[in-house]
């Protein structure tokens, strides 16, 4: 093991590093380290403090104790600057590129050079040979908000490159990639190690962590449960138990329900996104009582549009949504809610929920006009606590009081309480997006839950979503969306198969080929 | 009715709409509604009346008036980039103070009428005698006017093909990627701010110094603040269709008034010149024309959605937990 | 290696207490609001104090007067509230506008237009001469507040359809009144050349107090009248739609997130025209309620700037209908004794400061200031 690399030479050195917020610890004494020319994989559940660990590593935030050393000096980063300037290079989850802007003018930015005039031809050259130096496929003169997510990520690579970034720190680089695209982020990752970059990689995903990482280091609510061991030496289910502290099912357990009627049938469905292309390119699917669909695919293929055209918050322009054997393509919103149509929104914060409103303002959203909480004009004041005092009980959610604004709450109240005003309607279809998103184990196994007791109480879920796996454990049937139309249905939980098609592959096509 | 000297009339208050625009287009540019531009012009054509007038020169009245519609303008820099306050209701805000702000230290001043030096006329050489264009562009106009043309496009270069207005931009679309790159933010939109009181401060010193030259209270500058801002979302936030926006509005003004004059239009009998109540309509005009402005501009917003700066308006937290 | 924590070595004496600013995770004490209301309020009146004794005058006397001359007897209160009762119904329409963030700046056109429904009731004429008061009070009300409502609608209108920013389109919207009202002042309604239409008849006049004093001789010269009534009612009105009708959920709900509301299935757009037409009215019921009160004729000055003050009360009454009317008469107390104070601008001054402390006081709202001891280490 120790053959492999002769010198364990140290790029960065971080020690007893503690970081606070306002009612939480983020960080507790946390030690890491990383090699030279190594893929150290950072690995925690959602809110385990790996982002903030590295957000401190690259300047962004400030610890409260602790020390770094970066190349064997020490360091004490007030911007992202200075931390750019020791050579380490954050490639952030949600991507920072200024979308109206070129590539090569992302990639300039926060530059002294060029000096005052821009002299853009001369820097896209610039900029163009770097890219191969590292093969890095990009148009440098193509604006961003033109090009694939995939291109986007590596357009971040090289922006830290470019400022001789030689620690680059990646934060969940695969969340928004298709399965070849990973492929190939995998591979553009170890060339940069064979040139002696040095790579942190954050993720909550275990099958990647041991794929790509030499060494891995477990998080767990603020703490280092397991330092710099080297994946050859541990098993996943080792490593699911150091993130989480107890063993973690893998399958979430699922009862046989009978099937009934069809609830949703989607047929031939046409819709343009908000920037005016067709983003569902003739959508059919459907969804029977008593079962979850899935709906998988890369983020950006329609998803968004398809929930919205559903729920009459997007124009049909073709096709046709039937709700129980009724027409409903784009009636009014209301109406949906009255027919038993019910979103969780992918956004709950922008969308999902009024910020400043109370818990018990935000549980009627959908009721308020309705009896008991209504009367005549009114909006029965004592009527409504007493349905937000049920909910809150019912659904465990933790707030101090029914009073409290719900900007306060943490993302698993937060999504608790938007699950329990839609539940509680007794929905008949049920259309979540992105559920689980940024939520931690304890909240995704509680949602995970909620949804199949839906399921078991016949109602039909449409669920979209991007983890794979939690697809794979909740859903009966899966359909694979991809570029606004269906690649295809699976019922076997086929991961190739899906896989294939998420990347633009037709199911019959897969097949065709797979009897050749 | 001299279409020659309306126009021209037009290019001379069009210049202070030009430099009030294109001040709120910095600071809009940055990421920060500033609505206070009218009580900051105000302060301007305020300061700058009252220091040429105690200091014998016109000059140190204009650079003053900068300097003091900029120093208000951090007060809403303050509230709305540190304190993260609401950029409309502080805009508004601004407006109150300023304008009190203007009232109580021009107390007095309007009798200063004859005594105050304005700012030099000019008519170009050569270039006034053209056709036409001569006399609307180059003939005997205020420096402010000169000092205009050449400042559009310096503006625009300013802020589309250098390296600082790379990251002006920036830190107004996406601040957080700015942030990440080592792009102050925060004293970027200080700055920015800054720039668009300098300018509306010089927009009111134009007014009171060389173009309507006087202190008539809060008549002084009538709403031109307002329609700056106006103008500011019908120049899709480009320094060139501000220009144009704000000449063809001074045209419009000075149209309005000459049009009670002639006995007849086009051979047409002038109903407002027979009853000139009828002028009060007139009046309305201009503003009726900025809401036109208002719905073409927000029209081209809509559907090109690359015009508005995408964080205008919002405050910038670095480290926003929860995404 | 270098230790974050700690920055310098050598000991010296340091300010003994750490202050630290943190968000707040739970909703602020409900003491806070009204509190940080009047700490804005009292800061603005020191800086004012400042500012008038730079211009040379004397701040204490100056203050003093205009407490005397707006609360300190009966008469001079019902003076104050005569002056409070425009800015009562111009601060509603501002505050249900702001509620749904829509920032109707248009208060003072729609004040404008108000009055000249109100004016068109008795000049045209819609009632008789001799119509009896009962009728005056309604029509004249119902036009003012029917022209306001037009009023706003049209820039409500704009928003809606065309997204158009309606800070700048109210705005153009005052300019347009004011010459609208001209037209009509210099011209067609003129008496006698002069720029105001004629005197109304007493019978079209608003009751006042003084009108009672025959029956009772304590509310002789008390100009008080009946638009008072019309204020607190629609106070009273709008602070039940806001908090307790289904209405003023849907309001409140746009306002605070425009898409959850949508995700709800309310029509924003609709809500737009809705609260736009009701803001207008309130104003222009403003504008209906002083001509037929305290001015009796249609006139070009009928507004120290009403609309733009009522936007302040609302800010300041944190856009709860009943603060309205608290704050309107410390407002009218301000206008009405501040008119003799010198500088002239001083009252303008004051309400610009007050405004500007009441937002940078919103900064407590959502962060706290905690002052710990610094313990030696």
């Amino acid at each position: 093991m120790d053959n492999e690399k002769s010198t364990h030479e140290l790029v960065v050195q971080m020690q007893s590093i503690t970081k606070q917020f306002p009612g939480v610890v983020a960080n507790d004494q946390v030690d890491f380290d990383l090699r030279k020319g190594e893929v150290h994989a950072l690995l925690g559940e959602n809110g385990a403090g790996k982002s903030t660990l590295m957000n401190v590593l690259a300047g962004l935030y400030k610890a409260e104790a602790g020390s770094i050393i970066v190349h064997g000096k020490p360091a004490n980063f007030g911007s992202p600057r200075e931390a750019i300037e020791a050579g380490i290079g954050m490639v952030h989850q949600h991507f920072m590129l200024v979308p109206s802007q070129s590539v090569t003018e992302n990639i300039l930015l926060g530059l002294k050079e060029p000096r005052f005039r821009m002299k853009l031809p001369e820097y896209t050259r610039k900029v163009t040979e770097i890219a191969k130096k590292f093969g890095l496929q990009i148009d440098a003169e193509a604006k961003v908000w033109q090009i694939s997510v995939g291109e986007q990520q590596r357009v971040e690579i090289l922006k830290m490159l470019y400022r001789g970034a030689d620690i680059l720190i990646m934060d969940e680089p695969t969340a928004v990639l298709a399965p070849t695209e990973i492929d190939e982020l995998f591979n553009t990752l170890r060339s940069m190690t064979e040139q002696g970059k040095s790579i942190v990689f954050i993720s909550h995903k275990l099958n990647e962590v041991v794929d790509i990482a030499d060494r891995v280091t477990v998080l767990q609510k603020g703490k280092v449960t397991s330092a710099g061991i080297n994946t050859k030496d541990v098993t996943k289910a080792d490593l699911a138990h150091l993130m989480v502290g107890r063993e973690v099912i893998f399958r979430v357990e699922k009862k046989d329900v009978e099937v009934g009627e069809v609830v949703l049938n989607v047929n031939d469905l046409k819709a343009f996104n908000d920037k005016g292309i067709q983003s569902l390119n003739g959508v059919d699917l459907n969804v029977k009582e008593g079962e979850i669909v899935g709906l998988a695919g890369v983020s950006g293929n329609g998803q968004n549009e398809l929930a919205e055209a559903l729920t009459g918050l997007r124009p049909v322009t073709e096709g046709t949504v039937e709700v129980n054997h009724k027409d409903v393509t784009n009636q009014p919103v209301k109406l949906g809610i009255r027919h038993g149509i019910s979103l969780i929104p992918a956004d709950r914060t922008h969308v999902g929920t009024a910020p400043n409103l109370s818990m018990t303002d935000n549980v009627i959203m959908k009721n308020y006009d309705q009896s008991p909480i209504a009367k005549g004009w009114r909006v029965l004041t004592s009527e409504a606590n007493k349905y937000a005092s049920g909910l809150k009980d019912s659904f465990d959610i933790m707030v101090p009081t029914i009073d409290t604004s719900v900007r306060l709450l943490s993302g698993g109240n937060l999504q608790k309480v938007i699950l329990a005003r839609e539940i509680s309607s007794e929905p008949k279809l049920m259309i979540a997006v992105q559920p689980t998103r940024g939520l931690d184990v304890g909240a995704i196994e509680g949602v995970q839950k909620l949804l199949l007791s839906q399921r078991e109480s016949g109602a039909a879920i449409l669920l979209i979503s991007e983890e794979l796996e939690e697809l794979l454990s909740l859903s009966d049937r899966i359909y694979v969306i991809y570029e606004g139309k269906i690649m295809g249905e699976v019922n076997d939980g086929d991961i190739d198969k899906i896989g294939q098609m998420m990347t633009g592959t037709p199911l019959e096509q897969i097949e065709k080929e797979g009897v050749n | 009715m001299d279409f020659i000297l309306i126009l021209a009339s037009g290019i001379a208050t069009g210049t202070v709409l030009l430099y009030a625009t294109v001040g709120e287009i910095f600071a809009e540019r940055s990421g920060i509604l500033n609505l206070g531009v009218e009580g900051m012009m105000l302060i301007g054509a305020m300061s700058a009346y009252k220091a040429a007038a105690a200091t014998n020169n016109a000059w140190i009245g204009l650079l003053v008036a900068m300097l003091a519609a900029g120093l208000v303008s951090q007060v809403h820099a303050f509230i709305t980039i540190t304190l993260q306050a609401d950029q409309v209701i502080s805009g508004l805000a601004l407006n109150f103070l300023a304008t009190g702000i203007s009232l109580v230290l021009g107390e007095g001043l309007t009798s200063l009428r004859d005594v105050v030096p304005q700012l030099p006329k000019y008519s170009i050489p050569g270039l006034s005698q053209i056709p036409w264009l001569g006399g609307i562009f180059f003939d005997n106009h205020s420096i402010m006017v000169y000092i205009g043309y050449l400042f559009i496009p310096l503006a625009w270069y300013f802020i589309n093909r250098t390296r600082p207005g790379l990251h002006l931009r920036s830190v107004g679309e996406y601040p957080a990627a700015a942030d990440t790159l080592g792009i102050r933010v925060y004293f970027t939109r200080y700055l920015y701010v800054f720039v668009g009181g300098l300018l509306a401060g010089l927009a009111g010193a134009t007014i009171s110094l060389s173009i309507s030259p006087g202190w008539f209270g809060g008549l002084t500058t009538a709403g031109q603040g307002w329609i700056a801002v106006g103008l500011v979302i019908f120049a899709q936030w480009n320094p060139f269709r501000a220009a144009f926006g704000g000449f063809t509005f001074g045209a419009l003004r000075r149209l309005v008034l000459d049009l009670q004059g002639p006995v007849t239009i086009f051979g047409l009998s002038n109903p407002f010149h027979y009853n000139i109540h009828y002028g009060f309509f007139l009046k309305m005009i201009p503003y009726l024309f900025t809401i036109v402005f208002l719905v073409i501009g927000s029209r081209e917003a809509n559907r090109k959605r690359i015009g508005t700066p995408a964080a205008l308006g919002l405050p910038y937290i670095r480290g926003q937990r929860g995404l | 290696m270098a230790d974050i924590s700690v920055k310098e070595s050598a000991p010296k004496w340091q300010f003994p207490f750490k202050i630290k600013i943190e968000n707040r995770i739970e909703n602020p004490p409900r003491w806070l609001s009204p509190v940080l209301s009047l700490a804005a309020v009292i800061i603005a009146l020191l800086i004012g104090a400042v500012v008038i004794k730079i211009a040379g005058g004397d701040p204490w006397a100056a203050y003093v007067h205009i407490a005397k001359f707006s609360l300190g007897s009966v008469g001079v209160l019902s003076d104050t509230l005569v002056k409070a009762i425009p800015l009562m119904l111009v601060g509603l329409a501002c505050s249900i506008a702001f509620r749904m963030k829509l920032w109707n700046i248009g208060a003072e056109g729609q004040f404008f237009l108000g009055a000249f429904g109100a004016s068109m009731v008795v000049l045209l004429p819609v009632l008789p001469m001799e119509a009896p008061k009962w009728q005056f009070i309604l029509v004249t009300a119902g036009f003012g507040m029917l022209f306001g409502a037009l009023w706003g609608f049209i820039p409500g209108f704009l928003k809606a359809r065309y997204n158009v920013n309606e800070i700048i389109s109210t705005l153009m919207m005052n300019y347009i009144a004011i010459e609208w009202n001209n037209y009509f002042i210099y011209g067609v309604w003129s008496e006698g050349g002069f720029q105001m239409s004629r005197m109304f008849q007493r019978n079209a006049w608003f009751p006042r107090l003084t009108d009672l004093a025959k029956r009772w001789p304590f509310f002789g010269g008390l100009t008080t009248h009946f638009g008072l009534v019309l204020a607190i009612v629609a106070a009273i009105i709008l602070w039940w739609v806001l908090s307790k009708s289904r209405w003023g959920y849907e309001i409140r709900l746009i306002g605070d997130n425009p898409r959850a509301a949508e995700y709800a299935g309310i029509s924003i757009k609709k809500n737009i025209v809705l609260v736009m037409i009701v803001s207008g009215a309130l104003a222009g019921l403003a504008g209906a309620s002083e001509i037929m009160g305290v001015v009796h004729r249609l006139q070009g000055a009928i507004s120290p700037g009403y609309g733009y003050t009522g936007i302040i009360i609302a800010w300041l009454a944190k856009l709860n209908p009943l603060a309205v009317i608290l704050a309107s008469i410390l407002f009218g107390a301000l206008i009405l004794a501040g008119r003799e104070v010198q500088p002239s601008g001083i009252p303008t001054l004051i309400q610009g400061l007050i405004m500007v402390f009441l937002i940078a006081s919103d900064f407590f709202y959502r962060n706290r200031v905690r002052i710990t001891r610094k313990v030696e280490d």
